[in-house]
């Protein structure tokens, strides 16, 4: 048991994790682009066409993995953060900064793909429906993070503030969710129920999954390659860093 | 344990009473920001009507955030908030009295003076009333967790606008369902259910939003 705590905290130092997320990011991006490839032809090629939507719904292959990424990104971040506050360990704020700017993507992504669809489908850009405010309101949570951490100079006292915020926040993911059930508006129903079985055909369900999937990916692979930036940028001043800089391959150095 | 939230909110009301100026000005700039909206969208009753509890929610909301930078910045430039954090009780309690003295010299002027305004946007009596309890039960929630974005934004560059960035967005719900219980009455729906809701989240901001707090002013006194 004890052993297997020590296994977990070794990568919790920038030192023994930023050889082991470099090692990993190609693979997350292979998976990515064979996740995305695969996803897109059966929703672009496969998938019958929606017999109400035409063939304006296959927006829908990137905009519920898109939306789902950005609620399930503040998610981590918060995680991490709560973790970064409890055991006090420097990857943890890397890491919530390092995913925020790719939860504020997918979170404009979101609106962006829920616009080009509500204007065919509803015949507008945007009602004010609850769950359209609420992920607008994430997207200003995102923003106000990253403002936040970029205000203050001193990367731990940044950490901890953020940290605050995003906990803070996270109170509103849970009201995004129900907020279908508690107002009924003009936005439909969620369309994928776990207690009943799913309302959309197998094969669109299929290539929405593995988009969803291919956003994963994408985030874990580029969210790594952020941390690995920042952590280059914050232990500069250790001799890891210096050797590593020194050593010229970055990746060789310490793998 | 409530002595000492007793004390914060009796030496911060003596300390805002001393500066009327500061108090006068945030609720000029309350009565400025409504009294601007019938000049921009014209004096037609019946629209101002409709617009008046978004209007005058908005401009509430943005008053309360033009007093938080002052929750704890002077205290910090006297040192009096590095003696508070070291006192044995907890932080979260001193906070607490800081929040409801706040609400008592931001907030509570709001409600009062709403009817007032209301009554230049032809609002009826049911709806006015409406509108004021709205206010009385949310403003206590916008103190709160205004607290929060208070202290994470304390000594940072720039942290009046940080500070809007923070706590606009936490405040939207709050916005919602207070203007949304006047317009439930205006009409005719009732406006039972929008109070219950603004009244637990005052309920959950004003007790568990110091705690927040008090953890960013740890850590920004670090």
């Amino acid at each position: 048991m004890s052993n297997r705590l020590i296994n977990w905290f070794r990568f919790s130092s920038p030192q023994t994790f930023y050889p082991l997320a470099g090692r990993m990011i190609p693979w997350f991006w292979t998976l990515a682009a064979v996740f995305g490839i695969a996803g897109l032809s059966i929703g672009f090629l496969v998938a019958p066409t929606d017999a109400q939507q035409g063939e304006g719904y296959r927006i829908i292959f990137l905009h519920v993995p898109a939306s789902w990424m950005s609620m399930f990104i503040y998610l981590v971040m918060a995680f991490w953060s709560a973790v970064g506050l409890g055991f006090n360990t420097r990857l943890s704020g890397m890491m919530a900064s390092a995913l925020a700017p790719t939860g504020a993507l997918f979170t404009f992504l979101s609106l962006w793909t829920g616009a080009l669809w509500g204007k065919p489908m509803w015949g507008t850009w945007w009602v004010w429906d609850a769950r359209l405010t609420s992920e607008l309101i994430l997207l200003f949570l995102y923003v106000g993070f990253i403002a936040l951490k970029a205000a203050i100079d001193d990367p731990r006292r940044a950490d901890k503030a953020g940290a605050i915020l995003a906990l803070v926040g996270v109170v509103n993911i849970p009201i995004i969710y129900f907020s279908v059930k508690w107002w009924n508006t003009l936005h439909q129903g969620a369309s994928v129920n776990l207690t009943r079985a799913p309302s959309m055909a197998a094969l669109m369900l299929w290539g929405m999954l593995l988009c969803a999937l291919a956003c994963w990916m994408y985030s874990i692979a580029v969210a790594l390659m952020r941390v690995r930036t920042i952590m280059l940028e914050r232990e500069r001043h250790t001799d890891w860093v210096r050797q590593l800089v020194e050593g010229g391959e970055a990746d060789d150095a310490l793998a | 344990m409530l002595g000492v939230v007793q004390a914060i909110i009796g030496r911060d009301l003596r300390l805002a009473m001393r500066r009327q100026t500061d108090l006068a000005a945030m609720l000029f700039f309350f009565i400025i920001v409504v009294s601007l909206f019938p000049l921009g969208v014209g004096p037609e009753p019946e629209q101002l009507r409709r617009l008046a509890p978004g209007v005058l929610w908005v401009a509430a909301l943005l008053a309360t955030m033009l007093s938080l930078p002052r929750l704890f910045a002077d205290d910090h430039r006297d040192g009096t908030l590095e003696q508070l954090t070291l006192a044995p009780e907890p932080l979260g309690l001193i906070v607490l009295g800081k929040v409801i003295a706040h609400w008592l010299v931001a907030g509570l002027p709001l409600v009062v003076l709403s009817p007032v305004l209301g009554v230049q946007f032809d609002l009826e009596v049911d709806a006015l009333s409406i509108l004021t309890l709205s206010l009385l039960v949310g403003t206590p929630a916008l103190s709160g967790i205004g607290a929060i974005g208070a202290a994470l934004t304390l000594g940072v560059r720039g942290g009046g606008v940080l500070l809007s960035l923070l706590v606009l967005p936490l405040y939207i719900p709050i916005l919602i369902f207070g203007a949304g219980a006047v317009d439930a009455t205006l009409t005719g729906l009732g406006p039972e259910a929008h109070l219950s809701l603004l009244g637990a989240i005052a309920l959950g901001g004003v007790f568990f939003a110091p705690w927040a707090a008090a953890a960013a002013l740890r850590i920004a006194l670090e």
